[in-house]
């Protein structure tokens, strides 16, 4: 059964629907389509050993970064956990550069010193990547502090796993935000595990997590995380509101990561037929599917779309497999700013 | 004796004590269901129930503080972390209440708990996931801080130090887990606060804990090609530290060489050269040789996290420009 707030969403989507332009529809198609693929390059690069470390893909998830993010502009902050390629390539970090970061290069985000949890580029405002679980919190209120305090009416993003709902910084960081009134939108992608804990184990107080806010006296509410219209949508009324009336607002995506947490992850602890349950809401699959059968598009504007991002793709590979290594001197840099 | 990797020498211990204690229950990030991050407590679930290894959520300084108050209340608890760079979120807990609640209470209170934790550089997991804090842990006192470097250490020190009444450290080299080693057959212990000598040699000591030992390996064998024979001593507990092994060591070679892989600025080594400096320099031919990690955050390109890490070769180097020259 549909609860009133979904079926109140659902009449949005539709409205929103038709309201989108077309070139802005296939870039959100396109946006994804660039996150699966991207996804998919890195895990056949670490089963060559270019990519190494840690590596948490980002596959069944896309709808949530590209819908969200296309809500943003340049003088908002973004920050994240180490799950993070999507929102980096959502936000439009480079994606040569994002993927030398991978292998470690100097043509990386970050010179090949960072890795894949910790991505940055503060051109963007995309303020990491930050791998130790809850540690993105503070950060995103300190940002959104400076935001306000400079009157920059920017706003600050920060997206974070169920999982990390546990930690303490999180509840600490709502109540700050809530008394503080930051402008912060809280993006909770519920992908249902963190690691190989269900929610169901972890977490008092049930399946949802938007309800539990309230305590904090902030506004949230939840949304179909596989659907990139609804997360769109959704993200825009929260961010209105919240660059309107200022203060922090949180957004419940709910959706799922079809692959294990990261490439070392058996999955012993989910039963099959749930992955292909979400598998069959795959926004790759579905969006596109509907874009055509919508008339939006049509299957020879699509194959162009996939052909390009895979050149795209493929560049990336190229770019970053003939990038040089950092020189040893890279070393002892960027550990202090130098002042005269 | 049997042959048996790291993973399965320290599952082993926690097997034991589980069965010989009912006091004694796990808890950590997926340790039940999933097997732990590192897979050492792989199947132990199955075995005792979810009463004794318990999941818990991803609440570092909570679950440890818990630890160290069913600790208190009696039980033996041993807490896992997926990393010792997540001791960070309970450091509060560690250090203000594992270590000091005794001291605090004047005796009162005990905290016979055990914290196991993956530790060390090398698998480019980068600045955030690399770190060794065993070296901060161990400076704090009402906490013991072990570090084996083989299997057959990895099982006498967690037997000891489940069995133990105050808070231990037992610091695990990540790199390690799949290293093989003998086990012997017969049950056994290693006290805390032991250095272990793990080859005798004449000429020059070389001493390291953890990881640290593979480099030694890898110097020993390029010595004994130019005939030097080396004493090498493998630390295994960074508190309490056995002063008396290292005395015995160094008056027989006169010569120390200290190997740490993590940072060299502020590490356990910097605190051991210096007491030994205090208390033996008569006894040296010439200065101590410490080496250490970069003190750098940890970089996840390869060929920067190799040249932040110590290396055999740039050990060897040192030791024939300053001792041997
Ligand atoms: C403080 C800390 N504890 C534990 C970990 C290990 N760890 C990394 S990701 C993760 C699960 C996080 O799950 P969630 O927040 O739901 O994000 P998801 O991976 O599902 O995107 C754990 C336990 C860590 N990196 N930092
Ligand atoms: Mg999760």
């Amino acid at each position: 059964m549909a609860t009133l707030k979904e079926e109140k969403n659902k009449k949005n989507i539709k409205n929103q629907k038709s309201s989108l332009e077309k070139t802005e529809m296939l870039d959100l198609y396109r946006q994804m389509f660039l996150i699966r693929q991207f996804e998919l390059a890195c895990a056949e690069n670490y089963t060559k050993g270019n990519v190494r470390g840690f590596l948490h893909l980002y596959i069944g998830q896309e709808a949530t970064a590209v819908g969200s993010i296309s809500c943003l502009n340049n003088k908002d902050y973004i920050v994240t956990h180490y799950r993070d390629h999507g929102h980096a390539l959502a936000r439009g970090l480079d994606v040569n550069r994002t993927m030398a970061e991978l292998f470690g290069k100097k043509t990386g985000l970050s010179k090949g010193k960072g890795g894949s949890m910790h991505l940055f580029d503060s051109a963007r405002k995309f303020m990491g990547g930050h791998a130790i679980v809850g540690a993105q919190f503070p950060l995103a209120a300190g940002l959104a502090l400076a935001c306000q305090y400079k009157e920059t009416g920017g706003i600050v993003v920060c997206f974070f796993g169920d999982g990390s709902t546990n930690q303490g910084t999180y509840h600490e960081t709502l109540n700050l935000a809530s008394i503080w009134k930051l402008p912060i939108l809280f993006i909770l992608e519920n992908n249902k595990y963190g690691m190989g804990s269900s929610i169901d184990k972890v977490r008092a107080g049930g399946e949802d997590f938007y309800t539990g806010v309230s305590t904090y006296d902030i506004p949230a509410s939840q949304v179909n995380g596989m659907d990139v219209l609804a997360v769109k949508e959704a993200t825009k009324l929260a961010v209105d509101k919240i660059r309107k009336e200022g203060g922090p607002s949180y957004l419940e995506c709910k959706t799922f990561r079809f692959v294990g947490h990261s490439l070392a992850d058996g999955q012993k602890y989910r039963k099959s037929e749930e992955v292909k349950f979400w598998e069959r809401q795959d926004p790759i699959e579905k969006f596109p599917k509907w874009l055509i059968s919508a008339g939006i598009i049509n299957q020879k504007e699509l194959d162009e779309i996939n052909q390009k991002v895979k050149e795209e793709i493929q560049n990336s590979v190229d770019f970053a497999t003939s990038s040089e290594n950092p020189e040893k001197s890279e070393l002892n840099e960027d550990i202090y700013e130098m002042q005269d | 004796m049997s042959e048996m990797i790291m993973r399965e020498a320290i599952k082993k211990a926690l097997e034991e004590s589980l069965e010989n204690d009912p006091n004694v229950l796990i808890m950590g990030e997926d340790i039940g269901e999933y097997g732990g991050a590192y897979a050492v407590t792989d199947g132990l679930l199955k075995k005792f129930g979810s009463n004794r290894i318990k999941d818990t959520p991803i609440s570092e300084a909570t679950f440890i503080g818990a630890g160290i108050g069913a600790a208190a209340a009696g039980l033996r608890p041993v807490v896992e972390l997926m990393s010792i760079s997540f001791s960070l979120v309970g450091f509060d807990q560690i250090v203000n209440m594992a270590g000091n609640l005794r001291y605090m209470s004047g005796g009162q209170i005990s905290v016979p708990m055990v914290i196991r934790a993956p530790t060390g550089a090398g698998v480019q997991l980068g600045a955030t996931h690399s770190q060794s804090f065993e070296t901060w842990l161990a400076e704090v006192p009402g906490i013991y801080c072990v570090c084996p470097s083989n299997p057959k250490d990895a099982l006498g020190l967690l037997r000891t130090s489940i069995k133990n009444n105050n808070p231990v450290i037992f610091a695990e080299p990540a790199l390690l887990y799949g290293s093989k080693g003998e086990v012997p057959e017969d049950y056994y212990e290693i006290p805390l606060g032991s250095a272990n000598i793990v080859k005798e040699g004449n000429d020059i000591t070389i001493m390291s804990y953890g990881a640290g030992m593979s480099i030694i390996e890898e110097v020993n064998q390029k010595l004994e090609e130019s005939n030097i024979s080396a004493e090498i001593l493998d630390l295994r507990s960074l508190n309490p530290i056995d002063y008396k092994t290292i005395e015995e060591s160094i008056k027989k070679t006169n010569k120390l060489v200290a190997i740490d892989t993590s940072r060299k600025n502020g590490g356990i080594m910097a605190e051991l050269v210096s007491t030994i400096q205090e208390k033996f320099l008569d006894w040296l031919d010439g200065p101590i040789i410490r080496i250490g990690a970069e003190d750098v955050p940890w970089p996840y390109n390869k060929d920067l996290e190799n040249a932040a890490y110590p290396s055999s070769n740039k050990v060897i180097e040192k030791i024939y420009k300053q001792l041997l020259n």
